[in-house]
């Protein structure tokens, strides 16, 4: 599944993000596989999405989360 | 003179960066522009102990030294050009002890580069709240810098960063990664290419679209014997570096860093709920804009009103002082009214500036573009496109470059090229007078005509705005990658220090840079009117006499004037547009007014107030009476068959005219410099004006 798949106060955690798709900015601000990611608030339409990254609190439209993969965590 | 230091501050935006700034230089400090952009260029003074002097570079924030836009661009031009005067003796990393793991990122790329660096960490007086420890010594250690622990709100810590500033000396510059374990086989190949030079900095070479001394990137490239690689590998090459900085500062932290969860409290999860809520997120910040407009043109008006006056009567004041003649004349017709129409913009300038700040400084500003995205992206803009189309409504030279934070070029370029349509406050002038003499007075729904009258010309500004950009994003064929990536700051309480000196700096250079544009224009202006070439300028009295032999002097002088204002050089600039603008229901005086708006909307006021005051033999002292006075001259303006210059359709048809015209040299200069070409502000000027002309002249039509 994918980061745009998450419902709002779920986390999860990165798994792999396609280099191609994602802007070198967010992974620098810490989108990168192993990190958790929670999503926080979604604007109207899910879009963009609202989210905290390890304690990196960033948006994004739902075009680029959907190029980052997530799986839910391991309670 | 002792040396000085050069000391370079750096950071991720959000982390107080300014506030180090301020707290080092005070309003010791001045903004310029780094040569050829437009990215504001802060500098400013600290003095150190033991008699030391400081030179502070606030540079522009960045998330990291891989650019992305122009102001990026510039710390990693600075920061790799040994030979720059400003290249720092020493860096001062600012980070926020709540995101030091993001900060961090930036900070090991600046040690990569061998530069004595000093780590800042700000906003200390939050760990307690976060449940935050650190330990310092073990992060010194570790990060082979020294740390300055700082509180900007609180004022601590600061004479600990002047004091390590000042020793900076003592401070390693070992690299905290080796470059070279991003990939062994490139960076081995691409050191025996370049021994001399430094691994990292030459990664940085190769993978930015800058300008290093120039010759840099092409010396790379050229070395036969060294392959590079494509883009798509370089960006694996850029993520697979920002993941390893990631590793070496995890395990950094895991030691130097503490953080106990259960005595954290945030405050952001529960504003946020509220404010960017989908229904009451929308509402507030619907609030919020009408507060700003209030502010703009409401409370506005009493500074702006005591100042009109005090310069009427100083220009009064000055033709009574100083002798008459031609010199005088410039200097109370020209130069200071000229003065009077920069300095009047100063309240709302000054008002929307503090707005602005505040609501950054807040954090608001990330959670209204958060609320905006998707409705902005309906019309080929950003979410960050918000922050310029409100800017607009003040005045679209600085919203023009507010827009440089927007990642996507088409994004940022249709919002450039928007942003001019929204409704400035320089046309708010010409539509107050317009109005007053055309529209009637009268209540709709217990609003006056006029009042509707204003809102639907904001309305229809931002209206253009957006409609064109619809337009623009189909038309235009750039093909640029449209992202959002904006970091979600925490909620901060604004510091008065901060948003007194943002206020203070930006209305100082707007009154400057706008200044002198307006200042040439009315000296020109007024040289235009008050001279003339051939007979009918220079004989104009007697010609005058000769074919009313049988008025009184007063009325005569007020005739003799008109004559010679006609064949000034400017009446004969009228007159040539005049079967132009004819169908547009304007005649030749108002025809000068749009010549002199080209320089600057607000210019046309003033050029009727010229036109219809040149010779006028009552001296006006009140400001309201003067006022009225030229609202009455305008309304009993006739054509020769006696019917009146300004009805109701040639008022709304010129009404119509300044909503859609690209009247404003100073916008299309700043453009020029956004775009780095002419051909977008040639554009402008092009299209806007032919859309207003169509729009006024089909009004004019239809409504006479």
């Amino acid at each position: 599944m994918t980061l745009a798949d998450l419902k709002r106060g779920q986390q999860g955690i990165i798994t792999d993000v396609s280099s191609s798709h994602i802007p070198l900015k967010l992974l620098e601000m810490g989108c990168l596989p192993g990190n958790t990611v929670e999503l926080v608030q979604v604007a109207p339409f899910a879009d963009p999405m609202y989210l905290n990254i390890n304690g990196s609190h960033l948006a994004i439209r739902k075009e680029t989360a959907v190029h980052i993969l997530i799986e839910f965590e391991d309670e | 003179m002792s040396k000085q230091i050069n000391v370079a501050l750096i950071g991720n935006p959000n982390t107080g960066k300014t506030s180090v700034f301020n707290a080092l230089t005070g309003l010791n400090q001045k903004v310029g522009n780094y040569p050829g952009i437009t990215v504001d260029k802060k500098q400013g003074i600290c003095k150190l102990p033991r008699g030391v002097k400081a030179h502070i570079i606030d540079l522009p924030g960045t998330y990291s030294l891989n650019a992305s836009s122009l102001d990026e661009n510039v710390v990693i031009e600075l920061l790799l050009n040994k030979n720059d005067k400003d290249f720092p003796d020493v860096a001062v990393v600012v980070t926020d002890v709540e995101n030091l793991k993001r900060n961090l990122l930036l900070f090991t790329q600046i040690k990569d580069l061998e530069i004595p660096t000093i780590l800042v960490i700000n906003m200390s007086d939050r760990m307690a709240y976060k449940g935050i420890s650190l330990d310092i010594a073990h992060l010194e250690e570790q990060l082979k810098t020294k740390i300055a622990l700082i509180s900007t709100r609180k004022n601590t810590g600061i004479s600990e960063l002047k004091e390590l500033i000042t020793n900076y000396k003592a401070l390693s510059t070992e690299p905290c990664m080796n470059a070279a374990s991003i990939d062994k086989d490139y960076f081995t190949a691409l050191q025996k290419a370049f021994p001399n030079q430094l691994l990292y900095k030459l990664w940085l070479v190769i993978t930015q679209d800058v300008n290093f001394g120039k010759t840099n990137r092409q010396t790379i490239e050229a070395v036969s014997d060294f392959k590079t690689k494509s883009k798509a590998d370089l960006k694996r090459l850029q993520q697979k570096e920002t993941i390893k900085r990631y590793q070496f500062i995890n395990n950094v932290l895991k030691k130097g860093r503490t953080i106990d969860l259960a005595s954290a409290k945030d405050l952001r999860i529960r504003l946020d709920r509220i404010l960017t809520h989908k229904v009451w997120g929308y509402l507030i910040f619907g609030l919020i804009l009408l507060l700003i407009f209030q502010a703009i043109y409401d409370w506005a008006q009493v500074p702006m009103e005591f100042i009109d006056g005090a310069f009427a009567s100083l220009s009064n004041w000055t033709k009574n002082v100083l002798p008459d003649g031609a010199f005088t004349d410039l200097i109370a017709e020209g130069v200071i009214p000229g003065l009077g129409g920069i300095v009047i913009f100063i309240p709302q300038i000054a008002f929307l500036f503090l707005f602005i700040a505040i609501l950054e400084e807040s954090g608001y500003m990330s959670r209204v573009v958060f609320l905006m995205d998707r409705i902005m992206r309906r019309f080929g803009l950003s979410g960050k496109s918000v922050v310029p189309l409100i800017s607009g409504t003040a005045c679209a030279i600085p919203a023009v470059m507010a827009t440089r934070n927007i990642e996507s070029w088409k994004e940022r370029l249709i919002t450039i090229l928007v942003t001019p349509f929204t409704t400035c406050s320089a046309r708010l002038p010409v539509y107050l007078i317009i109005i007053a003499l055309v529209i009637p007075e009268g209540r709709f729904l217990g609003l006056s005509y006029q009042a509707l009258t204003l809102m639907l010309l904001y309305l229809i500004g931002f209206g253009a705005a957006v409609g064109s950009a619809y337009v623009l994003s189909k038309v235009l064929k750039i093909k640029s990658r449209s992202f959002l990536v904006i970091e979600m700051p925490n909620y901060k309480l604004p510091l008065f220090k901060n948003v007194a000196i943002t206020v203070i700096e930006k209305t100082k250079t707007f009154v400057f840079e706008a200044g002198k544009i307006i200042l040439a224009i009315s000296i020109v202006l007024w040289f235009l009117a008050s001279y003339g070439p051939g007979e009918q300028f220079n004989n104009a009295e007697t010609i005058v006499q000769q074919a009313n032999p049988n008025l009184t002097e007063e009325v005569l002088n007020d005739r003799v004037a008109e004559h010679k204002l006609e064949h000034s050089y400017i009446g004969i600039i009228g007159k040539s547009i005049e079967p132009v603008i004819q169908p547009l229901g304007y005649d030749w005086k108002i025809g000068i007014g749009l010549v002199t708006s080209f320089a600057a909307r607000e210019v046309f006021v003033g050029t009727l107030a010229t036109i219809y005051s040149i010779g006028s033999a009552t001296e006006i002292d009140d400001e309201d009476e003067a006022m009225s006075t030229i609202k009455n001259r305008m309304a009993e303006e006739v054509y020769s068959d006696g019917s009146k210059v300004f009805t109701l359709s040639s008022g709304i048809s010129l009404l119509l005219f300044y909503a859609f015209a690209m009247q404003c040299m100073s916008t299309l200069a700043i453009v020029k410099r956004e775009t780095n070409s002419w051909k977008w502000p040639i554009y402008q000027l092009v299209i806007m004006t032919g859309i207003a002309y169509f729009i006024a002249l089909t009004a004019f039509q239809i409504l006479k």
